[in-house]
C-alpha cells in the first residue's frame, strides 16, 4: 500500500503524458492507439527491431552513467553532447590510423574514445573551477566546438575518397568495427550493450560502494559542509568530469565502430542530451537508468516506424519522452507541495 | 499615544518568536528595544514593518489599526525599517537605490529625483554623490541613504534593526545625532540593540524583550544593572567546575591581525594549552567568528604567527590544520557541518581515518550503530541528516571529531538545543578537554561561559575587548563587557 | 558595404527581439533555458498559423503566444513548486523542439505568407544611412524599437528600476513593496512572447516556409548572446550584431573557402567563454579595480539573484 501511495504521483503523471501522447496523435490525424502498438512493434516486434533497440539502448545507457556521476557532484554536464563527438573523433582517428587485427583496435578505440570525451569534459571542469565559467554554457559552447571540429573533419582531412560529403567519411575497414554476431541475421554487436550495462552497473557501485562516491555525492549536496570536512572540493568536481566523459567518450567509440561503421557529422545521436531526460526521470539514480533508458530508446527506434508506415514525424518519440519526464517533475514537486521538498524532486541533483 | 502593539503572536513551527508582545510608544520617543541574540526583537520589527504577518494581534498608528500584510502596506502606513544588512542594490548607483521602489510617474525624471535626494540629505546633514555606486559605499553610508530613503517616503516611525554594527565610530556618533533629531521633529525611533551602552546613551525609553515577550518596560535613564538582569534573566552559575590539569601550548596566537568585513583584530597574542576551556563573548559579529575562523584555516592573517603543537600553521591551508590536529564546528550545522540527503552512517565513514577505496557498509553500520549507542543519538544508521533534531545532529557532529584531535573550535555549540542535549553535549567535550584537547568555543549564552570556560575574551565592536579567568568576574560583569563597557 | 551592413541588420533582426526578450527575462533573475526549443516550435506556428489565415500578423501572434506559454511554466513551476529552472527549461527545450518537428512536419516545403519590403519614405533616401537602416520591413524595424525599448524601460522608467531591483536582490524589492514573484512571472511571460515573435521572424521573414533546421543552434546561441552582453540591452545587441555578420560572412565566403563557412557560425560560443574567463581573470580584476569605468563598461555582472527562487521567509 505504501508503495502504491509513494508512486501514485509518478503513475498519474504518466497517464496524463500518455493522453497528451494520444491526443496529439488525434490532432495529427493519426490513429492513435495503432501508432501507439506500431512504437512497441517497432522496437521489439522483430529480432531484428530489437537488436536495433539494444545497440541504440548502449550509448544512452554509457551517456546517462556518466551523467549520474556529473549529477551526483551537483553539476550539470550539458557538454556531455560534445564529449560523445570528441570520443568518437578519437575512436575514428585510432580507427584510421592504427593498423592490426580487432582485438588491438577494440581495445584501443575505448580507450581512445574514453581519452576524448574525458579530456574535452575536464576543460569544461577547468573552465568552471578556475575560470568562473558555469559548466552549462562552458559545456554548451565545447559542444559547438565539437560539432565544428567533426564537420571540419568529415569535409577536410577525413573526406570521403573522391569527393567531400557530409554523409560521412570512408567506411571503417572491418578490423575497426567492433565484432558482430550474426545469430540476428542482420549483424549486431553484443559489446557495446555490454559496455553500456557495465557502465551502469560500475556507476551504481561506486556510488553505492566506494569512498570516492560517497564523497562525491557529500560535495554536489553540500560543497561547503564537504569543504570543511576537508574534502577538495575541487579536485572532486573534475574527478566527475573526467569520469562522466570517459564514458561518454565511449558512447562515441560505440555510435562509429558498432553503429555507422563510419564518422558522420550528426555522430552523438543526440545521446548525450536524451541521457539527461532519463537522469531527470530516473530522479538521478543510478538504479533506474537501465530500464528508463531501454523504454526511451525504444520509443525513439519504435517511432521511426512512424514515419514509414503512418507518415507521421518520428520525432512523435521525442515529444513523448519529453513530455513525460515534465509531467512526472511537475507530479512529484505537486505531490510533495504541502511537505518538505527533496532537492531531486525539484530537479536539483 | 501614537503606535501601539498589541498581543502580538508569531510562532516558527515550535518557536514561539513572539508570545504575545503589547506595546505602546508615543510620539517623539526615541525608544530602546533591548534583547539578547534569539529574544525575538527582530521578528517583532519585522511584523512592524510588513516583512512577516502576525498570527494574531494587532497593530495601530494613531488609533487606526493598520493592515499590515505586506512591506507596502507598512510603507504606506508610514512605518519604515532599517535592516542590520542594509537592503541596498550594490550594483546600482546612488540616485537609483534611492528612486527603486518609490512612487511617481512611470517615467523616471532623475533630475528631479535627484534634486529630492539632495534636499532631503541636506535636511538630514548627509552628503551624497549620486552617481556612486553604492558597492563603493561604507555601510554606514549604506544606511544614511536608507534613512533619507525612508525619510522621503514620508515615514512615521523608523525601525533600526541594529544600525551600529559595522559601522565606525564617528559615523556612529553621526547616526545617533540623526536620531535624536528625528525624534525631536516627532518621529517614533524604534533602537533595536543588544548594546546596553548605546541604549543607555540614546534613549529615552525602552522595553526588554526576553524569549517573545516583554518582560521590562521603562523610561530611561535606569541603572545598567536592572537591565542586564531582564536582558540575561539571572545568572546561576554552578561553581565547583573541575578544571583539568592543563598540559603544554597548545594554540599560540603572536602579534595576530586579522581583518573580515567589519571585523579588524589587532596584533592578539594569545595561548591556549592542552585541557583548557576559553569562552569567546560578544554580541554575534563581534569578531569571534573570525578569529575561529582565522584558528581554523580559512582566514588568512594579515600578520603575525598562529601555531598550533608548535607547527607553524600561519600560511597553511585549511587542510593543513585538518592535519595539525585543528577541528572547527561552524554554527550552522546543517549548512556548514552536516549534509542533507546523506545518513549517520555515511557522515562517519566521510570523517573515518579508514582510506580503502570500497566501504563494507555492514561494518560501518555497525560502527555508525556504535556511535549512535556512544552519543545517544536518537536515529538509525541510515537516517538522513535533516532528520535529526537539532540536538541529535549535534550529538553526530561530536561523534564525527577525530580522537586525536589537539583544539577543537567550536561556534555556539549548544545553541538552540534543549537543556539536557546542552548538557550532554558539554559532558563530551569535557571528556575531551580531560584528554588533553584544548577548546575554544563562541556562545551567546553567558551561563554556558561561566560553566565551563577558564577564561573567557570578551568581544566588542570587531577586537578584543577584555580577557577575564572565569574565578573573577560573573554574569553582571559579562553583560557590562558585552555592551561595552566597564563595570562602574 | 551598403548592401552588406543592410544585409547583417536584416540577418539580426530575429535574433536581436530573441535576445532582448531574454534580457528581460534574465534580469528580472529567471532563467528561460528553452530558448532553442521555444524558437523552433513558434518559428513552426507562426509559420502553420500564418498559412492558414493567410496574414502573417496573425502568425507573429500565434508565436508569440507559444513562446510566452512556455515561459509561462517555466515561471509558474519555478514560482509555485520550486522546480529547478533549469531542469524544467532544458527538457522544454528538447519537447518543444521535437513537437515543432513533429506537428510541422507536413508543412515542410509549403510557401506562406511573408512580411512585405517597407522601405521608410524619405529616410530611405538618405544617403548611405538610409539604405543601411531604413530599406528593410517591420520585423527590422521591430528589432530596432525592441532595443530602443528595452534600454529605455530599462534605465529610464521606474518599471525598468523595479525589474532589475528585483533580479538583483528580491528581498530589498520585497521591502519597498515590490511584488516580486507577481514580477517575475510576467516578465518571463513576456521575454517568452518576444522570443516566439522571433521564431515567426525565421519563418516568415527571414526564410519563407518551415523545416526542421530553420532556427537550429540559434536558441543556445541567443542565450550566449546575452551572456557575452552582460545582461545590457546596446551589448547585448551588439553581440546579436556581431553574430548576424558573420553569419553574412560565412554566406559570402562559402564559395571561397568552404570549411571557414561551417565553423564561423560557431564562434561566438568560444567567444562568449573567452570573454568570460577573461572577465574573472585577476588580471582583469586588477585593471577593473584601476579602471572602475572600464569595468562598468565591459565587465559583466549577472543579476545576483538569477535562477533562484524566491520565498517570503
Amino acid at each position: 500500500m505504501k508503495v502504491l501511495r509513494a508512486a501514485t504521483p509518478t503513475l498519474v503523471s504518466l497517464a496524463a503524458a500518455l493522453a497528451f501522447g494520444i491526443v496529439l496523435l488525434i490532432l495529427a490525424g493519426a490513429p492513435p492507439f495503432e501508432a501507439l502498438w506500431l512504437l512497441v512493434q517497432g522496437s521489439f516486434g522483430s529480432a531484428s527491431k530489437m537488436s536495433a533497440t539494444l545497440l541504440a539502448w548502449s550509448p544512452l545507457l554509457l551517456a546517462s552513467a556518466g551523467l549520474v556521476i556529473t549529477f551526483a557532484a551537483g553539476l550539470w554536464n550539458i557538454g556531455v553532447e560534445g564529449q560523445i563527438v570528441v570520443g568518437a573523433i578519437a575512436a575514428t582517428w585510432v580507427a584510421r590510423s592504427l593498423p592490426g587485427p580487432v582485438w588491438v583496435i577494440l581495445p584501443a578505440t575505448i580507450l581512445a574514445g574514453a581519452i576524448g570525451g574525458l579530456l574535452w569534459a575536464l576543460l569544461a571542469g577547468v573552465l568552471k573551477t578556475h575560470g568562473g565559467v558555469h559548466e552549462i554554457f562552458g559545456g554548451l559552447g565545447l559542444d559547438f566546438v565539437a560539432a565544428g571540429m567533426v564537420v571540419y573533419l568529415v569535409l577536410g582531412p577525413w573526406k570521403r575518397t573522391g569527393v567531400a560529403s557530409t554523409s560521412g567519411t570512408d567506411i571503417f575497414r572491418e578490423e575497426a568495427w567492433m565484432p558482430e554476431l550474426e545469430a540476428f541475421g542482420t549483424g549486431w554487436s553484443v559489446i557495446p550493450v555490454l559496455l553500456g550495462l557495465a557502465s551502469v552497473l560500475v556507476v551504481w557501485m561506486l556510488l553505492r560502494g566506494t569512498r570516492f562516491g560517497l564523497r562525491l555525492k557529500a560535495v554536489g549536496r553540500n560543497p561547503r559542509s564537504s569543504f570543511l570536512l576537508g574534502i577538495p572540493t575541487n579536485r572532486y568536481m573534475l574527478g566527475a568530469f573526467a569520469i562522466g566523459g570517459a564514458l561518454a567518450g565511449i558512447a562515441g567509440t560505440v555510435q562509429v565502430t558498432a553503429f555507422h561503421h563510419k564518422l558522420v557529422p550528426a555522430i552523438s545521436g543526440g545521446y548525450g542530451f536524451l541521457g539527461i531526460l532519463v537522469v531527470l526521470l530516473a530522479g538521478f539514480s543510478a538504479a533506474w537508468i537501465a530500464p528508463i533508458a531501454l523504454f526511451f530508446v525504444a520509443i525513439s527506434v519504435g517511432s521511426t516506424q512512424l514515419d514509414l508506415r503512418l507518415g507521421l514525424d518520428s520525432a512523435f518519440g521525442g515529444v513523448l519522452q519529453g513530455i513525460i519526464v515534465l509531467f512526472v517533475m511537475i507530479g512529484g514537486a505537486w505531490s510533495a507541495r504541502r511537505g518538505s521538498v527533496s532537492p531531486a524532486a525539484r530537479g536539483e541533483p | 499615544m501614537a503606535l501601539e502593539i498589541r498581543d502580538i503572536h508569531k510562532h516558527f513551527g515550535p518557536v514561539r518568536a513572539s508570545d504575545g508582545v503589547t506595546l505602546a510608544i508615543e510620539d517623539g520617543s526615541l525608544h530602546g528595544i533591548l534583547g539578547e541574540n534569539g529574544a525575538g526583537k527582530s521578528t517583532l520589527m519585522k511584523i512592524l514593518s510588513g516583512f512577516y504577518e502576525a498570527d494574531s494581534g494587532d497593530v495601530d498608528l494613531d488609533g487606526e489599526v493598520l493592515d499590515l500584510r505586506s512591506p507596502a502596506d507598512a510603507i504606506k502606513a508610514g512605518i519604515g525599517m532599517l535592516h542590520q544588512d542594509p537592503l541596498v542594490f550594490l550594483p546600482f548607483t546612488v540616485l537609483d537605490n534611492f528612486v527603486l521602489g518609490s512612487p511617481g510617474p512611470e517615467r523616471l525624471d532623475r533630475s528631479s529625483a535627484r534634486a529630492e535626494l539632495e534636499r532631503v540629505s541636506g535636511e538630514l546633514g548627509f552628503r551624497f554623490d549620486p552617481a556612486r555606486l553604492v558597492r563603493d559605499l561604507t555601510v554606514g553610508e549604506r544606511q544614511q541613504l536608507e534613512i533619507t530613503r525612508l525619510m522621503w517616503l514620508g515615514a512615521r516611525v523608523l525601525i533600526f534593526d541594529e544600525p551600529t554594527t559595522g559601522i565606525s565610530a564617528t559615523q556612529r556618533v553621526q547616526l545617533f545625532s540623526t536620531l535624536r533629531s528625528l525624534a525631536e521633529d516627532g518621529l517614533i525611533v524604534l533602537f533595536v540593540s543588544h548594546k546596553l551602552e548605546e541604549v543607555e546613551e540614546l534613549c529615552d525609553s525602552v522595553t526588554v524583550i526576553r524569549q517573545g515577550k516583554v518582560v521590562y518596560e521603562a523610561l530611561m535613564p535606569v541603572p545598567s544593572e536592572v537591565l542586564v538582569e531582564k536582558m540575561f534573566g539571572t545568572v546561576f552559575v554552578e561553581k565547583g567546575r573541575e578544571p583539568a590539569p592543563f598540559g603544554a601550548p597548545v594554540l599560540e596566537l603572536s602579534q595576530l591581525t586579522l581583518e573580515e568585513g567589519t571585523t579588524r583584530i589587532e596584533e592578539l597574542n594569545l595561548s591556549s594549552v592542552a585541557g583548557e576551556v576559553i569562552g569567546l563573548a560578544g554580541l554575534e559579529g563581534s569578531g569571534q567568528r573570525a578569529l575561529l575562523r582565522a584558528c581554523a584555516g580559512l582566514l588568512n592573517p594579515i600578520s603575525g604567527r598562529l601555531s598550533v603543537d608548535g607547527n607553524n600553521l600561519t600560511k597553511a591551508s585549511y587542510r593543513g590544520h585538518l592535519a595539525a590536529g585543528v577541528h572547527y564546528l561552524p554554527a550552522g550545522r546543517l549548512e556548514e557541518g552536516l549534509v542533507e540527503g546523506i545518513s549517520i552512517a555515511e557522515h562517519l565513514v566521510l570523517t573515518s581515518d579508514d582510506t580503502g577505496f570500497l566501504v563494507d557498509w555492514d561494518a560501518a553500520g555497525e560502527a555508525a550503530q556504535q556511535e549512535i549507542d556512544d552519543y545517544s543519538i536518537k536515529g538509525r544508521p541510515s537516517s538522513p541528516a535533516e532528520a535529526l533534531s537539532g540536538g541529535n545532529q549535534q550529538r553526530l557532529l561530536l561523534a564525527m571529531i577525530p580522537d586525536d584531535v589537539r583544539l577543537l573550535l567550536l561556534e555556539h555549540p549548544t545553541r538552540g538545543l534543549d537543556v539536557g542535549s546542552a548538557a550532554y553535549v558539554w559532558q563530551r567535550l569535557l571528556e575531551r578537554r580531560s584528554d588533553g584537547t584544548s577548546i575554544i568555543f563562541a556562545s551567546a549564552d553567558l551561563d554556558e561561559l561561566l560553566r565551563y570556560s577558564d577564561r573567557i575574551i570578551v568581544f566588542f565592536a570587531g577586537d578584543v575587548f577584555a580577557v577575564r579567568s572565569t574565578e573573577d568576574t560573573d554574569g553582571e560583569e559579562l553583560g557590562y563587557l558585552i555592551g561595552g563597557k566597564e563595570r562602574p | 558595404m551598403e548592401a552588406t551592413l543592410n544585409s547583417i541588420i536584416a540577418a539580426a533582426a530575429p535574433l536581436v527581439i530573441a535576445t532582448m526578450g531574454e534580457t528581460i527575462t534574465e534580469k528580472s533573475g529567471v532563467v528561460n533555458l528553452s530558448l532553442e526549443g521555444s524558437l523552433r516550435l513558434s518559428a513552426m506556428t507562426g509559420f502553420v498559423v500564418a498559412f492558414w489565415v493567410g496574414h502573417a500578423l496573425v502568425g507573429f501572434a500565434a508565436a508569440a503566444v507559444v513562446g510566452a506559454l512556455i515561459a509561462a511554466i517555466i515561471a509558474s513551476t519555478s514560482i509555485r513548486l520550486k522546480l529547478n529552472q533549469i531542469a524544467v527549461g532544458f527538457v522544454l527545450t528538447l519537447l518543444a523542439a521535437d513537437l515543432a518537428s513533429f506537428l510541422g512536419d507536413s508543412f515542410v516545403g509549403e510557401r506562406g505568407p511573408r512580411v512585405p519590403a517597407l522601405p521608410i519614405p524619405v529616410l530611405s533616401d538618405i544617403p548611405f544611412v538610409g539604405k543601411v537602416l531604413f530599406d528593410h520591413d517591420l520585423v527590422v524595424y521591430g528589432s530596432f524599437l525592441a532595443i530602443a525599448i528595452t534600454w529605455w524601460v530599462f534605465y529610464r522608467t521606474r518599471a525598468g528600476l523595479n525589474l532589475q531591483g528585483v533580479g538583483e536582490r528580491p528581498e530589498g524589492a520585497f521591502a519597498r513593496g515590490i511584488k516580486v514573484n507577481t514580477l517575475r512571472f510576467w516578465y518571463t511571460v513576456l521575454g517568452g512572447a518576444m522570443v516566439g515573435i522571433a521564431g515567426a521572424a525565421y519563418s516568415l521573414d527571414m526564410k519563407l516556409g518551415w523545416r526542421e533546421t530553420l532556427t537550429l543552434n540559434l536558441g543556445w546561441i541567443a542565450l550566449a548572446i546575452v551572456i557575452f552582453g552582460g545582461w545590457h540591452p546596446l551589448r547585448v545587441a551588439f553581440g546579436a550584431y556581431l553574430f548576424g555578420a558573420l553569419q553574412v560572412l560565412a554566406f559570402q565566403l562559402q564559395d571561397v573557402f568552404p570549411g571557414v563557412a561551417q565553423v564561423l557560425p560557431i564562434a561566438p560560443f568560444p567567444l562568449m567563454i573567452l570573454a568570460l574567463v577573461f572577465v574573472y581573470s585577476s588580471w582583469f580584476r586588477q585593471i577593473g579595480d584601476r579602471f572602475p569605468r572600464l569595468r562598468n563598461l565591459i565587465g559583466s555582472e549577472a543579476p545576483a539573484a538569477m535562477g533562484t527562487v524566491f520565498e517570503r521567509e
